[in-house]
């Protein structure tokens, strides 16, 4: 399956990855609606790591045997027939399990929904938006 | 060919996924005590709390037992096992043939032997059914007293709060959640229980629980001997592995079903999984009982594999909880509240924040972390991989710990790297 592979050489730590991913999963899809109007505030999905001069993104790895889909005591995790990692936020109830559990660190805390957030690939695209709006290439979508 | 499976929920799950990601033919037969469809046992807190409805408790769609073939045979109890003529018995007399067994009948709350546990109102709080009865009596319940500051007994505690229910938690030790919290953590939680209005007793417990007339709970006579009136009482002191009519059948058991690598039993073609065994612990090495959920369902996975002929070993379980009580989430993995020389405890406290890395030789075995709890993963994936942290030792109490402090060939070997 396609996944999105971040390129550490070329990330210059601009989290423009992070502001589309806020974007793309807003109600508005407009970033400046999303980041300054809505309520609950969409959050990101991918997360930028930094420490000058190295920076890169990290997101849901959608792994081949995933553990937080074995650990998600509400079934709200589940690895669909492409392979993909998906959450049902309907099913979620914000008990942290997947947090505790994916090794990536991976899954991030929407406090305001009390709710999981994390990479859905964006199904509503061709390319992921995080990928498709990274000023540098520094990620790609792929498949190995 | 037939798979049969006693017992209907996270262990029987992980089984049958595993069994039809090889082989979707040969039948499965799924028999449970429980009339109901698999459903998430922990989120029956939520239920009572009123955060969750009934129809959202499911663990897996409607569908679920169709779109894998399986007959579900829910409200029938498995009596005994016959191993020679490989038949299972119901409690109604039927007599079930399989090729292959798997033992998945979960655990039974611990009641110990108590003058007045007989009473009306003398609950447990492990099932749906014990959700839905603890709801029925609700209107009757101005003070409940839970015995037992364990998990099961806080989110109990914790939901018959929100109910508008006064709640007293009675504790033998001397702090909440005693079995993984280390003191300073286990202050933290307690802090934000009062706080939140909930009475909380530690280094007592409850002797005797008192009746009225009409044979319903109307107080408990503790161990100090003070007395307290209450309308309820729920027992949450532990689980116990639901394991004595597989040893009255022949299968091996200690305090569980001792399971082998390959969550195989001593009986030829009958494997166990989840809370019922007393499967292989990771860190350890030891065998040991571990009810918890992911645990649960990854020896059902194992087990399933195995059973279908496709071998997978299990390389053991590892501990983990997450627990939010009142907005403080808690987690913790591994050996995080075992004191012994052989190992290192780095620790920080800042505010409600707590943050806890136990290491052995280098490695980390074990971590609590109360308040921010973001990417505690990272931290459980280093004990699962048994990563040497030399390099990173520095900065595994930062909030901001993440794969930036990781080597980086183990990063980008986890990452993936761009071509």
């Amino acid at each position: 399956m396609k996944r999105v592979y971040t390129k550490e050489e070329a990330c210059i730590g601009c989290r423009l990855c992070e502001v589309h991913c806020l974007t793309e999963h807003s109600r508005s899809k407009n970033i400046i609606k999303a980041h300054k109007k809505e309520f609950p505030r969409a959050i990101s999905r991918v997360l930028v790591e930094e420490l000058r001069p190295v920076s890169f993104a990290v997101q849901c790895r959608h792994c081949d045997e995933p553990v937080c889909v074995e650990a998600c005591i509400t079934g709200a995790i589940t690895k669909d027939e492409s392979g993909k990692v998906v959450h049902d936020e309907e099913k979620c109830v914000g008990c942290w399990t997947c947090v505790l559990v994916c090794p990536h660190g991976a899954p991030r805390r929407d406090l305001e929904r009390r709710k999981v957030a994390k990479c859905d690939l964006c199904p509503d695209r061709e390319t992921p938006a995080c990928v498709e709006m990274c000023p540098n290439r520094a990620l790609v979508y792929e498949e190995r | 060919m037939s798979y049969v499976i006693i017992g209907n929920s996270v262990a029987a799950v992980g089984a049958i996924e595993a069994i039809r990601r090889i082989d979707k033919e040969t039948p499965i037969t799924v028999i449970s005590d429980e009339p109901y469809a698999v459903y998430s046992r922990p989120l029956i807190s939520e239920l009572l709390a009123g955060q969750v409805k009934e129809e959202m408790m499911g663990y897996r769609a409607p569908d679920f037992y169709e779109r894998h073939g399986v007959e579900a045979k829910l409200g029938t109890r498995v009596v005994s096992i016959d191993s020679k003529k490989k038949t299972v018995k119901t409690e109604a007399g039927e007599s079930i043939g399989y090729n292959k067994l798997l033992i998945a009948t979960g655990g039974t709350p611990f009641v110990p032997p108590m003058k007045g546990r007989e009473l009306g109102r003398v609950m447990t709080f492990i099932k749906m059914d014990d959700a839905k009865k603890i709801e029925e009596m609700l209107p009757e319940l101005k003070h409940v007293v839970v015995i037992g500051a364990g998990l099961i007994g806080l989110k109990a505690a914790e939901s018959l709060h929100h109910r508008g229910v006064k709640v007293t938690v009675v504790e033998l030790a001397d702090r909440v959640m005693a079995t993984v919290l280390d003191v300073e953590a286990g202050k933290v939680v307690q802090d934000a229980l009062e706080n939140a209005g909930i009475d909380i007793i530690t280094g007592d417990t409850v002797d005797e629980i008192l009746g009225d007339n009409m044979g319903l709970v109307n107080g408990v006579k503790m161990k100090s001997g003070e007395a307290l009136d209450c309308d309820a009482v729920i027992v949450a002191i532990g689980v116990v592995p639901n394991a004595a009519f597989a040893k009255a059948s022949g299968v091996e058991v200690n305090r569980g079903i001792i399971t082998d690598d390959h969550m195989r039993t001593n009986l030829p073609d009958v494997y166990a999984a989840g809370d019922v065994t007393e499967g292989l612990d990771y860190l350890s090495g030891d065998n040991r009982v571990m009810p918890i959920w992911p645990n649960a369902y990854i020896q059902g996975k194992i087990a399933g594999f195995n059973m279908t002929g496709e071998e997978r070993i299990f390389t053991g379980g590892l501990a983990v909880n997450s627990i939010e009580l009142f907005g403080v989430p808690v987690v913790t993995a591994g050996m995080s509240n075992v004191d012994s020389d052989d190992l290192e405890v780095l620790k920080k406290s800042e505010g409600g924040s707590y943050r806890k890395i136990v290491l052995r030789d280098n490695k980390v075995v074990g971590a609590v972390l109360v308040g921010n709890i973001d990417r505690a993963g990272l931290v459980t994936g280093l004990i699962r991989e048994r990563i040497d942290i030399s390099a990173m030792r520095e900065r595994l109490l930062a909030d901001d710990f993440g794969y930036i402090d990781f080597p980086v060939e183990l990063r980008k070997e986890r990452l993936g790297v761009a071509l």
